[in-house]
């Protein structure tokens, strides 16, 4: 399988006032064309800020990162954002929806920055939601769906540019059981059937379970198994 | 500890408390401008004295008196001193030097007008030339008039090139009275005219009347007008407030609407400042309701709320009326030809701290009701 | 693009009371702003209307108006003989000496006094002036004690109706017309047989002579010829000239004040403007920062932004220009600081002042909202993302 992802001896650190917050020291990965990743660790390990610089959202202080073999470390901030547009498709723990549009027009919203004709627009739209099972949800706002099925709006949002890359920030954090089947089922669906790449980052042991592999980040640091210290046993 | 939470509270948003603010002193600089001009309108009205009548024809300040009539007046009762004069209506090398210059009688004038204030020596030195004239002070530095500096005014109703030699240059007693005038001798008018347009001579455009008794003004005023009536030139004699009342009234209309919309402008910031700090309240939720499960009654915070609120509109109230003072200079500097008292009132100031107080009362209203009234476990919801 | 409108449209709706407050501030300065001009237009009409283009007023040199103005019978004459007066149908000339002096009456409802011009006319005022025509009852009788007066000064003061008795000047007269003079300053004038009011009031001479150029071009070599001939101490100007004289003191104030107003009204709705535009941004970092994620670039944002605040500035504009328009109903009259008499006018809307006003408006949005906007576009995609 070919690498759809690699990160190569990637470090990032925050300022926080006065000192340097180190928290990705030298990272390399490389995650292949299908994976479904999921991405765990202790709270303030570095996960989702590993994930922010897959998408494109943030900038490494030092190392390179391809992905689908454009060198994105190298992009200016206008050349990152169109890269977005087209080949990151991210859904967030908290649905991140437009609130003042409809169903529909949050999954149109990416296409817009497509160069597409507006009723091929419409189509994709139409055609992600039905992917997503809800058609008959179109016309209506966030504000009247329930968590669940914002969220699946959020994964039609997500597919429907046909992007590179999938990435996944605790797509279940917010969901009641039922919801997070659902979505869980969705995302499965869309790495077995379609072949889609997920990187996931989660707490949640039971979307940890519908991936295919897992890393783990611990202070900055990658494993393929959690990092257990004997003081912690006790 | 109140105070602290206050002040940081109020400035947690630095840049939206900096635009309240700054709202609230533009809206109390307007206020205080409007009233400015409407106090400056009614200056004359403010600077007149009880102790003297106006008269003059009956038909309009257009139309004369005759000179004779000065004795008749004189014997009615209750007047002590009569003075008259002309309105001269001349002008200063061009047409836009406007002010107020008179031909007066200079000695009952004098007498009449205490509240002008001129060296002894100067005053002698007025009444010995009949070419002499007398300048406020404010005037005097406009054209830069000097004592015994020679003044040529050109006139518009009465024609000609006038000259005089300035004299004397008095002050206001205070600054409510207008020390933008001119005045020269009656006589100098009187002769000239006798020369060139006889007809024209021993004619009075008002005569002033000084009262012995100020409680009996309406009589003697009803006195004097009764003497010529149903002679060809009838009078009407008038408090010197009634006469200068006249004219403000003339303005009524704009008057009326420069007071409405000084009103309007509170009604305006009212409304910004109370939108600031409903946005406020509804953001720190969260925040009041965990000081009431900590048992802080509704009353301490009711007092946070009202005590922000105050203090930013405080803030902007003594910023608009430090503005207010250079403001009015401005406005003095561009219309004080027509206004030659134009001066910030205490009157004012007051009422622009009322209204500061009100605004600050008002708008932490809604806030207050909202937070004493939330139920702890809603407003615990909203918190992350 | 029609989503992007859409999003900053609705944006607005959602937040109904801070959307409605800012608009209302916004529209509050626009209504001054155009109602300033709307005065400054109405007078400036109301003026020139007044005059005739081809008709010359001559008075009194440096006399500022025809009240302090006096012409003698001898130099009235000698204007009377003038080659440029254009002769009138009936074969003589077209021409009107009058005199003009104030009367005080009392107004209607408020009782308060104000000055009023009493013309004293001969046969030919009225053909000069064609802006003026006889509403009810008849002109004059020549060398009768009869006035007619101008429909301002009928609805505004007291004792003037049709048929009323006045009494001024010693004598009495009857009110046997009313004239309608449309939006010229002569609606606020009473008008009687000049040979009439002059005995009455004393004045042995008049205050003006008015007269038609017999050709319009021929008005600069008469006034050379008046002006310099030593005969006389006369000026003469268009008509249209002397009345747009009047105005420039009443015309001066009424516009600093009004400039100064709406300058201090802006800066508050400017500064509403940026308070509110300021907690939409604070209100949807979230959301910027999902925009950013799915590609949408800066200035967009910006865009966006900016978008919402002049959408804003346009509704104020439009509903400050809208209840402005119906100021247009009602009449000012006041006492013009130059003659000391009273004037009547309106407002007039003019479209450039709808232009400028809607540009005014959005020079206010665009003002209040750049900062924000700015702001919108700068935030860093993490922390945006990750506020709550």
């Amino acid at each position: 399988m070919a690498a759809i992802v690699e990160i190569v001896e990637v470090s990032k650190s925050y300022r926080r006032g006065s000192y340097l917050l180190p928290v990705l020291t030298d990272i390399s990965l490389v995650i292949e064309a299908g994976a479904f990743l999921a991405l765990m660790g202790p709270s303030g390990s570095g996960k989702t800020t590993l994930l922010n610089l897959i998408a494109g959202l943030d900038q490494a202080d030092e190392g390179v990162i391809r992905v689908g073999g454009v060198d994105i470390t190298s992009l200016s901030e206008s050349e990152l954002a169109a890269w977005r547009a087209g080949h990151v498709g991210f859904i967030f723990q908290f649905y991140n929806l437009i609130p003042v549009l409809t169903a529909f027009e949050n999954v149109e919203l990416p296409l817009m920055l497509s160069g597409l004709s507006k009723k091929d627009r419409q189509e994709h739209a139409a055609m992600a939601l039905g992917l997503v099972n809800l058609q008959d949800r179109m016309a209506h706002y966030p504000g009247q769906l329930s968590g669940g099925q914002q969220q699946r709006v959020a994964i039609a949002r997500a597919v429907v540019t046909d992007p590179t890359i999938l990435v996944a920030d605790e797509p279940t954090g917010d969901l009641d059981r039922g919801s997070a089947e659902e979505v869980l089922a969705l995302m499965e669906r869309l790495s077995g059937d379609l072949g889609k790449t997920i990187i996931m980052v989660t707490h949640d042991p039971r979307a940890a379970r519908k991936a295919r592999s897992m890393k783990y980040l611990d202070k900055g640091v990658l494993a393929d198994a959690p990092q257990i210290t004997i003081s912690e046993c006790l | 500890m109140l105070l602290r939470l206050l002040f940081r509270n109020a400035f947690r948003h630095k840049l939206r408390t900096a635009l309240t603010v700054c709202g609230m002193a533009v809206a109390v600089l307007a206020f205080c401008l409007l009233r400015t001009v409407i106090a400056a309108w009614y200056a004359g009205v403010a600077a007149s004295s009880a102790n003297r009548l106006i008269t003059r024809n009956a038909i309009s300040l257009v139309f004369s008196l005759p000179l004779s009539y000065k004795d008749r007046i004189r014997g009615v009762e209750g007047v002590k001193t009569v003075s008259y004069g002309n309105w001269f209506g001349a002008y200063y090398v061009e047409q836009k030097n406007f002010f107020a210059n008179f031909a007066v009688e200079p000695r009952t004038y004098m007498e009449l007008y205490p509240e002008y204030i001129i060296l002894p020596e100067q005053r002698e030195a007025f009444y010995r030339d009949r070419k002499g004239c007398v300048v406020g002070r404010k005037l005097a530095k406009r054209f830069s008039w000097r004592v015994n500096d020679t003044v040529t005014l050109i006139g518009t109703i009465f024609p000609g090139n006038w000259e005089f030699v300035v004299r004397g240059i008095y002050d206001g007693r205070d600054d409510t009275i207008d020390d933008t005038q001119f005045f020269f001798h009656w006589d100098y008018l009187n002769e000239t005219l006798k020369l060139t347009v006889a007809r024209r001579a021993d004619q009075v455009g008002f005569y002033i009347v000084g009262l012995s008794d100020p409680n009996r003004a309406a009589a003697t005023a009803a006195a004097i007008d009764a003497v010529f009536k149903n002679s060809f030139a009838e009078t009407l004699t008038e408090t010197e407030r009634a006469f200068q009342m006249g004219f403000v009234s003339m303005s009524e209309a704009i008057l009326t609407a420069i007071r409405l919309v000084s009103l309007v402008i509170i009604v305006i910031i009212m409304a910004v400042v109370a939108n600031t700090m409903a946005m406020s309240v509804r953001e720190r939720l969260g925040e009041y309701v965990v000081f009431k499960t900590l048992g802080f009654r509704g009353r301490y915070l009711a007092g946070m709320i009202l005590g922000e609120s105050l203090l930013i509109t405080g803030l902007g109230g003594v910023l608009g009326i430090l503005l207010t003072f250079p403001a009015a200079e401005g406005f003095r500097r561009a219309v004080g030809t027509w206004f030659p008292v134009f001066r910030v009132e205490p009157e004012t100031i007051y009422l622009a701290i009322a209204a500061t107080l009100v605004v600050g009362v008002v708008a932490a209203v809604l806030p207050v009701w909202h937070v004493t009234t939330v139920r702890i476990a809603e407003g615990l919801r909203r918190i992350g | 693009m029609g989503l992007l409108f859409a999003y900053s449209f609705r944006n607005l709706l959602t937040r109904r009371l801070t959307t409605f407050l800012t608009a209302t501030g916004m529209a509050l300065v626009v209504f001054v702003f155009a109602s300033m001009l709307m005065l400054a237009d109405g007078l400036e009409k109301t003026l020139v209307e007044t005059g005739s283009f081809d008709n010359v007023v001559v008075t009194r040199r440096s006399s500022g108006s025809e009240v302090q103005s006096g012409i003698d019978r001898l130099q009235a004459a000698i204007v009377e003989t003038q080659p440029e007066v254009a002769i009138g149908l009936n074969g003589r000339s077209l021409l009107a000496k009058e005199l003009v002096v104030l009367i005080v009456l009392q107004k209607r409802g408020t009782d308060a006094p104000a000055n009023v011009v009493i013309r004293g006319i001969s046969e030919n005022s009225l053909a000069l002036r064609p802006q003026v025509r006889l509403a009810a009852g008849r002109m004059p009788r020549p060398g009768s004690s009869e006035i007619v007066v101008g429909e301002s000064v009928a609805k505004r003061f007291k004792g003037v109706e049709f048929g009323a008795t006045m009494f001024f000047a010693m004598r009495t007269w009857t009110v046997v017309g009313i004239f309608d003079a449309g939006n010229t300053g002569f609606t606020s004038e009473i008008w009687g047989d000049v040979d009439q009011f002059m005995p009455a009031f004393r004045r042995p001479v008049y205050s003006s002579v008015i007269f038609r150029l017999r050709n319009s071009s021929e008005f600069d070599t008469l006034k050379a010829r008046i002006e310099s001939d030593p005969r006389l101490t006369l000026e003469a100007r268009r008509e249209t000239s002397y009345y747009r004289d009047q105005s420039k003191a009443m015309a001066k104030f009424l516009s600093i004040l009004g400039l100064s107003l709406t300058i201090i009204f802006s800066v508050g709705a400017v500064v509403g403007a940026m308070i509110t535009m300021y907690a939409a941004v604070g209100n949807r970092t979230t959301e910027i920062g999902t925009l950013r994620s799915l590609g949408f670039q800066r200035r967009t944002i910006l865009f966006a932004f900016l978008l919402e605040s002049l959408i804003l500035g346009v509704i104020g504009g439009c509903a400050g220009l809208f209840f402005a328009a119906f100021l247009q109903f009602f009449t000012v009259s006041t006492t013009n600081f130059q003659t000391f008499s009273e004037l009547a006018f309106s407002f007039t809307l003019t479209p450039t002042t709808v232009g400028k006003g809607l540009a005014f408006s959005l020079l206010m949005g665009f003002v209040g909202g750049v900062l924000p906007a700015f702001k919108a576009s700068r935030l860093n995609i993490v922390e945006a993302l990750r506020s709550v």
